[in-house]
């Protein structure tokens, strides 16, 4: 009998070598396919514009430190998300989520800035955000585990009321000035102190100590162990007595909290304000990020970086060619693209007509 | 008659394990073929190569003398192939009619509408006795219903030749003879029909030619007048394998568990079993025997904590001679019957869905059970790793590594992961769920011992299984579950296989008369 | 009243650009492909509508007004479908996650649509295509005017129309033909839909890209009729494309219910203005940006309602979001 053409089976072992290689083929092509988009829209040699996008985070000391600012926004998100994602419970809502930690650190910022001693403030602030973020959380487990109710969907509309909160109250904070501007202004109340010369070196110093936080509680701790056993199957967890409703809703209860923890950072770190563009969209590229990592947060921090690196650099081009921000868009999406479709060969292997399958 | 459908040396494997080695199998016009074969003896995978499921490695496949290459299901109509699966292919939020209005209709012409697949089903009804609601939805259907449904689907789509897997496995008796009044309705009709079964009774009450396969292989085909029994059975096992399973006379038996009034109403609201009255004695294997789906998973699980029990229901644990106070299970789940001090094994029939976690390697495994004791916050890594290491070492099990996910390893190799991290709980009490389906010979005589080792240190073992011989050379004593109910507890010393049989498909298992 | 006519006038053409957003994701979501693209997908139909029309406006010495919207049409089609493709490519072929490709392409969206809008601004923050628009708000109706009803029915342009044509034909393929039978089957349960010989990956491909340029007219309606045939750059189509995300789960997957829930989602949006004037009230400026959130709290509520009846009919369908292999075992 004629064999089809080509044949697709699932591959049963990879090794670490298969993936490495079709992660940095996909890249490859990535970048090939971006250079043409550069050569036919702007007409400029690729190469040279490769070269200018590098500058964008290792053309000095300064750009590299903001670049290391943005990465460590995106992946703090990232991170968030890793338990959820882990557990398999979709949380398009980190977007949210940030917001809701940050508008909760500005508010105390806000009222309590002036009355309360700089440590407490700082207290009040992360245990305000990190509440704020873990109850935006808990609403969509809380339901999923109830009635079943779809968490992606639900997650996904949470952001849209979080982004209107935001937006009411920033409204009602900046009163008849026409924007909010830095809260604080004045007294700096709230505002994370300069580290190293930046109050941002803090976020990055927090984020990095959370990278290897939440790797050894994935990996080592015994609720990490069942968030594993529950992301495989529920039933396997039921078969080992672990409480489902319970690990779900505590899981989402921390994504959302080290969410709203990264809203805190964002304010009271980088910005010292509050809009709808806190997150600025962070929350969605982060979901990407944290899936592609496949929820190995040091992976985030490689793919993070590879983002922000993307990102920055068009900018760079942009500045340089007179051209616009918006290319880093599409420059990420098609790097993003590759690297979605370079997982079907990681998990699977066309075998063409001739070649046998694999006994 | 004329040959309808050859398959001439067809081989598939998936990854490693070969479901078909090499089958040629002829099926005749107009006849009623019985495709006989143990569990995992791969009919169910030769016939989906004929519906288009899988697509075989190589070997050819000819219908009425010409090669064909069937690609799809699509394909498969074409050729006038229908089958209807084990597990139905059904879309549930849809009514009758529109499950049969589905895919590809070569038998309307001209403008789409329901009322006249709707029409056309009912004829097809009436003509051969199916009785069956078409505007009803299939999610409100009994799963007899639904079966009826999946063979008007088929022979609607014109199917000459139908392959039916398993059909008699999830009926009641009554409802086994109207299948089988339609099934010769359809050969009157000039149809070929192959029935996926193992029960050699229905084989030898319904089909005209018997086709025997075993391990994969095609062992060969006899006319059904010409067989018996005996005859089929031979072929169907082997040659007259002695199972000679060591059994030690039960010593030291002592009242381990004791289930009363166990009922149990599934989440599709029907009632799975009903008034259960059983005990499990330390020293001793208790069999459960069973047509599949007969109860055997729930009553499993609703002693291990996994299933709702009606109220009423009473299992309770009696801890030993020291005169401990015996402690109710109903209401406890896993983790609470671990936490009263219960050593409770339990290998459920799901080894990977349910038993093992796929991804994890055998040493992350090892703990599924344990990682929660005490009190430090950290999984204790060192304790599984060392377990994993022992039982690689002492069963045997092939593996890269012990961190190698238990989902890349054979079948019997799972099991072997799964069974020596239950025994090595040192449990009072284990219960295993088809521990050897889909086994080869020498895993399985791995898991007889094991669990006779466990009988012999005083352990109560309960042991599901679904071949006969063996439960009759294991067991101490036979539960024989039928329609969930408790049809009988017998010695399996003195128990004939016969009576088992009868015990299996009627309650009580008298003859009537 | 008037104030309350006004209303209604401005809630319809809202409610028809989320109607194609919506219509063209219930279907792909019937084949069971969770398409986060949408908005993305706007983004890029919108763009192509707008500089197809604008490029023929200005390039065209002698441009004919029913040439004008044919090519906004086409390249709005065209380059929603090429959007729906790369989607389907990466989800149904290379079987990627579902989710993660959505969002990609909304940024994908985004990018091309500002990135290519740049050009065509050189330098201005808005620019316009004035016959186009001219042609695609042009009432239909002559007796409009004629009293308060005909009015409310008869004053938009001709998209507006379409979108309910569409939902109307959207829902009798879906209840009536086979290919809408088959279309909902393999959303549902793709293996039994294969078993039945119905290609799942056809299917899956059709729905997905027909859907994309169904949903990339939602863009092209914005552009070209609502926001007066201006293009700029702003973040107003992505937050469309997600108010159409928002309405699927609200029609629960039924088209018929897209058009009066498109409607009743811009009366919705429009509340914070039309409804302090009709009541007399007068609200600050922080309250009416909250009013804004009631589409979504809505939604979130018929999503829990739904899933709390468990009403097979009204769920999402079984196998939304998963990608179908046929050997898996």
């Amino acid at each position: 009998m004629k064999e089809p053409f080509v044949r697709i089976i699932r591959r049963r072992s990879d090794t670490f070598r298969h993936k490495v290689l079709v992660r940095f083929i996909a890249i490859v092509l990535a970048l090939i396919v971006n250079a043409f988009f550069i050569y036919f829209v702007t007409g400029l040699n690729p190469v040279d514009v490769y070269v200018v996008m590098f500058r964008g985070t290792f053309g000095n000391v300064m750009r590299f430190s903001w670049a290391i600012r943005d990465m460590v926004t995106l992946l703090g998100i990232g991170i968030a998300l890793a338990p959820a994602f882990k557990m398999r419970f979709w949380n398009i809502g980190a977007e949210g989520q940030v917001l809701m930690g940050g508008l909760a650190t500005a508010l105390i910022m806000v009222y309590c800035g002036n009355s309360l001693p700089t440590p407490v403030l700082f207290l009040v602030m992360i245990v305000a955000s990190v509440a704020a973020g873990g109850i935006w959380g808990f609403i969509p487990a809380f339901f999923k585990s109830k009635w079943r109710t779809n968490e992606t969907l639900f997650t996904l509309m949470m952001n849209y009321v979080a982004i209107s909160i935001v937006s009411a109250l920033t409204n009602y904070m900046r009163g008849q000035a026409s924007s909010l501007g830095k809260l604080n202004m004045g007294t700096q109340a709230g505002w994370l102190p300069k580290f190293l010369g930046q109050s941002y070196n803090i976020n990055i110093l927090i984020i990095g100590i959370l990278t290897v936080l939440i790797y050894l509680y994935l990996k080592y701790s015994k609720q990490g162990y069942e968030i594993a056993v529950i992301g495989e199957s529920e039933n396997t967890a039921l078969y080992a007595g672990i409480n489902v409703t319970r690990v779900r809703i505590r899981t989402m209860i921390i994504s959302g909290a080290i969410c709203g923890l990264v809203g805190f950072l964002i304010v009271s770190g980088r910005d010292q304000t509050i809009s709808t563009n806190t997150a600025g969209g962070n929350g969605f590229t982060a979901i990407i990020v944290a899936w592609l990592a496949k929820f190995n947060t040091f992976y985030m921090a490689l793919i993070s970086f590879l983002l922000i690196f993307l990102t920055k650099g068009a900018a760079e081009i942009a500045s340089a060619y007179a051209l616009n921000d918006f290319a880093a868009d599409i420059i990420t999406a098609v790097i993003l693209f590759f690297i979605l479709g370079s997982e079907f060969f990681i998990n699977y292997k066309l075998i063409f007509r001739g070649k046998g399958g694999d006994r | 008659m004329g040959n309808a459908i050859e398959l001439r040396n067809v081989t598939k494997t998936f990854g490693t394990i070969i479901a078909n080695d090499d089958v040629t199998l002829t099926i005749r016009e107009g006849e009623i073929l019985s495709l006989l074969g143990e569990n995992g003896s791969g009919k169910t995978t030769l016939m989906n190569m004929l519906s288009g499921i899988y697509f075989p490695d190589s070997g050819s496949i000819f219908v009425k003398g010409e090669q064909v290459e069937i690609r799809s299901p699509k394909d498969a109509y074409d050729l006038k192939i229908g089958m209807v699966h084990q597990h139905f292919k059904l879309i549930d939020v849809f009514t009758a009619t529109e499950n049969i209005a589905l895919g590809t209709d070569k038998n309307s012409q001209g403008r789409f509408s329901l009322r006249s697949v709707k029409a056309k089903a009912r004829e097809i009804c009436e003509r051969y006795g199916f009785d069956l609601n078409l505007d009803q939805k299939v999610y409100e259907m009994s799963v007899s219903q639904k079966q009826t449904l999946e063979i008007v689907k088929v022979l609607y789509r014109g199917a000459d030749y139908l392959i039916l897997d398993e059909p008699t496995a999830v009926l009641t008796p009554q409802e086994v003879e109207k299948l089988f009044a339609v099934i010769r309705n359809m050969k009157a009709d000039g149809k070929s029909v192959v029935i996926i079964t193992h029960k050699l009774k229905e084989v030898l009450e319904i089909s005209d030619r018997v086709a025997i396969m075993r391990k994969g292989r095609f062992i060969g085909s006899v006319l059904t007048a010409e067989a018996t029994e005996g005859s089929l059975t031979e072929m169907m096992v082997g040659e007259k394998v002695e199972l000679n399973i060591a059994r030690s006379t039960p010593s030291d038996v002592i009242k381990r568990i004791e289930v009363r009034n166990l009922s149990v109403i599934n989440h599709e609201g029907l009632r799975v079993l009903t008034d259960i009255n059983f005990d499990i004695n330390g020293g001793e294997i208790l069999g459960i025997a069973g047509i599949s789906g007969n109860g055997q998973k729930e009553l499993l699980e609703s002693i291990a904590g996994l299933q709702r029990t009606i109220s009423g229901t009473s299992i309770k644990y009696y801890p030993g001679e020291n005169g401990e106070k015996e402690l109710q299970l109903v209401g406890m789940n896993p983790r609470d019957i671990r936490n009263a001090g219960i050593h409770l094994a339990f290998v459920p029939e799901d080894r990977l869905g349910m038993g093992l976690v796929r991804s994890m390697g055998m040493d992350e495994n090892m703990m599924l059970k344990t990682y929660d004791e005490g009190s430090s916050i950290i999984t204790n890594r060192k304790l599984p790793r060392e377990m994993a290491e022992q039982i690689k070492e002492s069963l045997g099990v092939v593996t890269p590594s012990i961190t190698t996910p238990v989902a890349q390893l054979s079948g019997g190799n799972v099991q072997k992961v799964l069974v020596g991290r239950e025994i090595s709980s040192d449990p009072t009490v284990i219960m295993t769920a088809y521990a050897v389906r889909g086994l080869d010979i020498n895993t399985s005589y791995t898991i007889y011992r094991l669990l006779n080792e466990q009988k012999e240190r005083g352990t109560a073992v309960v042991y599901v299984g679904e071949e006969l011989d063996v439960l009759l050379e294991l067991c101490d004593r036979i539960l024989v579950l039928c329609g969930g109910r408790v049809s009988g507890i017998v010695d399996a010393r003195e128990v004939t296989k016969e009576e088992l049989g009868l015990l299996m498909t009627k309650y009580g298992g008298k003859e009537e008369g | 009243m008037d104030s309350l006519l006004a209303w209604i006038l401005r809630a319809i053409p809202f409610g028809t650009i989320i109607m194609y957003g919506a219509l063209g994701e219930i279907l792909t979501e019937k084949s069971g492909n969770l398409n986060l693209g949408v908005p993305g997908i706007m983004y890029l139909g919108g763009f192509a509508g707008f500089a197809g029309s604008y490029y023929y406006e200005h390039l065209s010495p002698n441009p004919n007004g029913a040439m004008c919207v044919f090519v906004a049409l086409a390249a709005c089609i065209a380059a929603s479908m090429a959007g729906g493709l790369i989607y389907s490519f990466i989800t149904i072929t290379l079987r990627a996650n579902q989710n993660v490709t959505g969002l990609a392409l909304t940024i994908f969206g985004k990018g091309v649509a500002n990135f290519f809008g740049v050009y065509i601004l050189n330098g201005a923050s808005y620019t316009a295509a004035p016959l186009a628009n001219s042609m695609f708000a042009a009432r239909i109706f002559p007796f409009a005017d004629k009293n308060a009803v005909t009015q409310v029915i008869f004053s938009y342009g001709f998209l507006v129309y379409v979108a309910v044509i569409l939902a109307v034909i959207f829902g009798k393929v879906l209840n009536r033909t086979r290919v809408g039978l088959n279309l909902r089957a393999v959303g549902e349960n793709p293996a039994a839909a294969d078993a039945d010989g119905i290609s799942v990956t056809k299917y899956k491909y059709l729905a997905t890209c027909i859907g994309a340029g169904v949903s990339g007219l939602g863009g092209l309606y914005y552009v070209l009729d609502y926001n007066h045939g201006i293009w700029a750059t702003t973040g107003q189509i992505e937050a469309l494309g997600w108010l159409a995300v928002a309405l699927v789960i609200f029609t629960t997957w039924k088209p018929y219910n897209a058009i009066w829930g498109a409607y009743l989602f811009g009366m919705f949006y429009w509340l914070y203005q039309f409804l302090p004037d009709i009541m007399g009230w007068k609200l600050a400026g922080y309250v009416t940006d909250l009013i804004q959130m009631v589409p979504y709290v809505v939604t979130i509520f018929v999503l829990l309602g739904v899933s709390r009846r468990k009403k097979k009919e009204n769920q999402p369908p079984e196998s939304l979001g998963l990608s179908y292999f046929r050997e898996d075992r």
